[in-house]
């Protein structure tokens, strides 16, 4: 996704000369192609997130287009009064790009793992939460955050996740996509679960439990009508993020379902309320959390 | 676009004259803030009436991308801002009533989407700084020769992300920017120097390789020549002030970072900016 990134931005950058690229000193192996063609176009502002946040700011109010890189703990909480004053109350044309969603960054721990920041992030007025789950949702919604106007965070992984569209796939701000057609239940991914969600969903299928996969790249402004249209399906309802459970997807699934006049199965999977003191990396952690093997969907398929 | 040349004796009853609104704003309102707007009025004098390079109608002065950009990072000095705004024709004078007030137009903290000439909205410290750079980064890189101009608090200086942007700015050598620090010695909760000591305050910027000049921040003179100074760094004017200054009840008193004049208070205040 790191690098979907950076190659859709510097097409971006080649048509239009107000992108600017900062990141608080982060990127290595990523980023150098951008600095190489647009030298004058990229700064590293250096390990001072709360005055990369300002500066970014000022950039976009003087006609900039600004993205911002960095790990996503210090590009969102580091300077969180940051981005909600100056970029979302000033409502600036900038971009907080994240690397490192849920527990990608296992074995460095809980300061670089980012299990906070869909919850932190949403509660913010203006501020647009986009978490693309393969390199197309990646190429899409970084193309969409430069053609819509207003401050963004896009919530990224890190490298290597598999395409799961197909090339010619188009994704909008805003809008679910269905990827299976299942009728027993759905399953909703956000961010970095799509590809768990895609094997569970093939592991049922070869059980005979045939599942709706659906893709929820964009987290606020959030596809309400889509959960509406499951509710009125009765389709039973299960959420898997890697996120912390309190303030995700599931959290917003959930508040559709709890106003709807509708009555439908539904669980969260996620991330407990806890900070990971297990010492391994993305897989490991992921399987102490629950998140390697499919759940028991008992209390649906009966 | 030029904001004019305005004589000392203007510069002066202009001074006088905002002195009266900001007090009278805020008697209306009951708010606090007071001493930190009223030591602040002679930079925003010379600035608005002599050094910024602006359009006077607003429609021009937003379409001049060129222009001049002032920003208050102290945005708690906001009524001194508003009153200068106001005298230099950003809006109506009787907006002026609508200051910290239900149904207002003025809020007590900066938005930009509340009157023309706002650059930034502000209210929290450490934040204004870091919007001028970036804006002064992007000047540079359009070859736009507008200037920035920024004013933060000497309180405000305790903030970690003064420090990052006083790093970036010189490291890019920004010498189209210029920064003022209204030093009136006194912070919220006590005398800036005993809160944490910030002495010897000029030295430290030039240190971190900024141009220094220090002034007396109610000598317009000292100011216009201190912001008329070349500049191949980003320039700091170390404005050395007095809280409540103009008003001898208010003046270097803590109390009015809060208070606001009852009566009797005002009356005594307009006296005295009247006498002088």
């Amino acid at each position: 996704m790191r690098t979907t990134f950076v190659k859709t931005l510097i097409e971006i950058a080649r048509k239009d000369d107000r992108i600017f690229l900062l990141t608080p000193d982060m990127g290595y192996s990523v980023l150098e192609p951008f600095r190489e063609e647009f030298p004058d176009r990229f700064l590293n502002t250096g390990i001072a997130e709360q005055n990369t946040i300002g500066v970014a700011a000022g950039l976009a109010l003087t006609g900039k287009i600004v993205y911002v890189y960095s790990i996503i703990p210090f590009v969102t909480m580091r300077c969180y009064e940051q981005v909600r004053l100056d970029l979302a109350y000033n409502n600036t044309n900038v971009k907080l790009i994240g690397i490192g969603a849920g527990l990608t960054y296992g074995s460095l721990g809980p300061s670089h793992h980012a299990i906070e920041d869909i919850a932190i992030m949403k509660a913010i007025p203006n501020m647009t939460v986009l978490c693309p789950g393969d390199p197309i949702e990646t190429r899409e919604l970084v193309s969409r955050s430069y053609e819509n106007y207003g401050p963004m965070y896009i919530r990224l992984g890190k490298n290597g996740e598999p395409k799961i569209h197909s090339e010619e796939t188009r994704i909008d701000i805003g809008k679910a996509i269905d990827i299976t057609n299942g009728k027993d239940f759905a399953l909703i991914t956000t961010s970095n679960t799509l590809e768990t969600g895609k094997r569970w969903v093939d592991e049922w299928k070869k059980e005979g439990i045939d599942v709706r996969l659906i893709s929820m790249p964009s987290i606020k402004p959030f596809d309400n009508e889509k959960i509406h249209d499951l509710l009125s399906e009765e389709m039973s309802i299960i959420t898997l993020e890697e996120h912390n459970v309190i303030g995700g997807l599931g959290s917003s699934v959930a508040e559709i379902i709890a106003e709807s006049e509708k009555k439908v199965k539904f669980k969260r999977i996620g991330l407990p309320d806890k900070f990971s003191h297990y010492v391994g990396d993305h897989r490991f952690q992921r399987e102490k959390f629950n998140l390697i093997e499919k759940p028991s969907v008992d209390f649906i398929i009966k | 676009m030029n904001s004019g040349e305005f004589d000392l004796e203007q510069l002066e009853n202009l001074s006088k004259k905002i002195r009266k609104q900001i007090v009278t704003m805020v008697f209306n309102s009951k708010s606090s803030h007071v001493g930190s707007a009223l030591s602040i009025v002679e930079v925003l004098v010379t600035l608005y009436f002599n050094i910024l390079k602006i359009e006077t109608n607003i429609e021009s002065y937003n379409n001049r991308t060129d222009r001049d950009r002032f920003i208050l990072s102290k945005a708690h000095g906001s009524s001194a801002l508003y009153a200068i705004l106001a005298e230099r024709g950003f809006f109506p004078l009787e907006y002026l009533k609508k200051y910290y007030t239900n149904d207002g137009i003025l809020p007590g903290h900066l938005d930009r989407v509340s009157i023309p000439g706002i650059e930034f909205s502000a209210g929290a410290l450490g934040h204004g700084f870091s919007a001028a750079i970036g804006m002064a980064i992007s000047n540079k890189q359009s070859q736009n020769s507008g200037r920035i101009f920024v004013l933060i608090g000497d309180g405000e200086c305790n903030e970690g992300s003064i420090w990052e942007g006083i790093m970036l700015a010189a490291h890019l050598k920004l010498d189209n920017l210029t920064a003022i620090v209204d030093y009136n010695k006194i912070q919220s909760f006590g005398r800036t120097n005993d809160v944490i000591n910030q002495e010897p305050i000029g030295d430290k910027w030039k240190s971190f390789g900024w141009d220094v000049i220090e002034v007396d921040g109610h000598n317009f003179n000292e100011l216009i020549d201190a912001f008329s100074a070349q500049h191949k760094k980003p320039k700091v004017i170390i404005s050395h002030s007095v809280k409540g200054k103009g008003i001898s009840f208010m003046e270097d008193k803590l109390e009015w970072h809060y208070k606001s004049p009852d009566n009797e208070q005002l009356t005594k205040a307009l006296e005295e900016l009247e006498k002088k």
